[in-house]
């Protein structure tokens, strides 16, 4: 379980945020909802342990992510999967080699054939092989989603996960999503849109816990 | 796990370098045309090329590995590359010092064997061009690892390149004292084994803490 407690982030000596707390539990989507600038992404950050929070702790399974506990740290980054406003993708390298590189930077090996599968389920296989500089900014973005199908990480972290997407492309997310949560995965995202999850025939409707950031 | 991420680094970097030529090359290029040009500025005067050979080439090394330093982790900044890095279960330094190796080989390795080419120009001779090769190859790398530790520290930095020259340039002078030296020592008919010893002594705390500072620069870089 991942429990948020009093995290306070403050920028240029000015809070960005009031004090927050929530938890997040197996088989649980929060929608962490708030105006631009109030510091969605910078709780994320704080959250997955990239920046350091002013105030507060965030803990995992009961124990507190810090240097004094380096085991729960490293278990917790093998449970997480984040994706941030950068997609952590080459121009110069094809879709499915980013897929295989990415999965072995964080320690897995990931079959090929598994890769095309994540691909094709985002409509990327007919651009499998293309450089990611020649495809679009929505191509490239499908490209990052499709990793969430090939981790094994339990805790998926999205900032603004539905920006630049299709309809069709929309619908694939939202299935996906739902389908991670409904497998009693953890599901923390921002997005300034209300946000459904569903599989795509309109069945199993996933209750979707809306968190407030408000601005100190 | 950990040797597969290893690889998997260096492999993607080296892949990347393949097909961003320009980037590799220019650094290649740079070290290749200041070697040259000493030759003809200063004219055919055999004893003077002999004597300033281990200079002009350290310093052209030294000054070409600079240039190809400043892009050691800023596109990895600029997409997000290094985040992922700094959360994954794999340790940071692992990862960073399978990018400088990477580095190296890209940028460091070709100086290496360009060198006793560009030597035969300074009509240094066999000795003495197995000894420049040597040196490059052991101070090369100590060139790789210190200037990352810059690189890390200037990352996202307005006037980093300035601000890394800085930097790292005081802390490349022993290698280049020792790395030229080592050439002259040779050139003067001396042993060059205490020059080498003393290259292999930098370079082996460099390979332990050059990727450990520069994880731990990095992080505080994307906080």
């Amino acid at each position: 379980m991942l429990t948020i407690s009093n995290i306070s982030c403050v920028r240029g000596h000015k809070p960005l945020f009031t004090p927050v707390s929530f938890s997040l539990q197996a088989g649980q989507a929060l929608h962490l909802e708030g105006d631009n600038g109030v510091g969605k992404t910078s709780l994320l950050r704080i959250i997955c342990g990239l920046s350091p929070a002013d105030a507060g702790e965030v803990l995992w399974n009961g124990t507190t992510l810090n240097r004094q506990h380096p085991e729960v740290v490293e278990a917790f980054r093998t449970t997480l999967c984040y994706m941030g406003h950068n997609l952590s993708l080459k121009d110069e390298l094809t879709p499915i080699e980013n897929l295989l590189f990415d999965a072995q930077v964080a320690g897995r090996s990931l079959p090929h054939e598994k890769g095309m599968d994540a691909l094709r389920k985002m409509g990327l296989n007919n651009r499998a092989y293309l450089p990611l500089r020649v495809l679009s900014q929505g191509q490239k973005r499908r490209t990052a989603l499709a990793r969430l199908s090939v981790t094994a990480a339990k805790l998926w972290v999205l900032d603004e996960p539905f920006v630049a997407l299709d309809a069709q492309s929309l619908d694939n997310l939202r299935a996906l999503l739902a389908n991670h949560v409904q497998q009693g995965g953890m599901l923390l995202f921002t997005s300034h849109q209300a946000v459904e999850l569903s599989q795509p025939n309109g069945q199993h409707v996933l209750d979707v816990q809306p968190i407030r950031l408000v601005a100190a | 796990m950990i040797w597969q991420a290893f690889w998997a680094v260096v492999q993607r970097d080296l892949m990347l370098a393949w097909r961003r030529k320009s980037e590799g090359l220019s650094a290649v290029f740079f070290f290749v045309v200041v070697a040259a040009l000493f030759p003809l500025g200063i004219g055919p005067e055999l004893n003077v090329l002999r004597n300033i050979a281990p200079g002009v080439l350290w310093v052209g090394a030294l000054l070409s590995s600079m240039l190809a330093l400043q892009r050691l982790f800023e596109a990895d900044y600029r997409d997000g590359t290094l985040e992922q890095m700094a959360l994954s279960p794999v340790a940071m330094p692992l990862l960073i010092g399978a990018k400088m190796l990477a580095h190296w080989l890209v940028s460091g390795l070709p100086l290496v064997l360009l060198a006793p080419v560009l030597g035969l120009q300074f009509d240094l001779s066999g000795d003495a061009l197995v000894t420049l090769t040597l040196a490059l190859l052991l101070g090369t790398p100590i060139l790789s690892l210190v200037g990352g530790v810059g690189a890390a520290l200037t990352l996202g930095v307005r006037g980093g390149g300035v601000l890394l020259s800085l930097l790292v340039l005081p802390l490349f002078v022993p290698v280049l004292v020792f790395g030229a030296g080592a050439v002259q020592a040779q050139v003067s008919g001396l042993g060059v084994q205490a020059h080498l010893s003393i290259l292999m002594a930098m370079l082996l705390p460099a390979v332990f803490f050059g990727p450990l500072a520069s994880a731990f620069a990095l992080r505080i870089a994307l906080e």
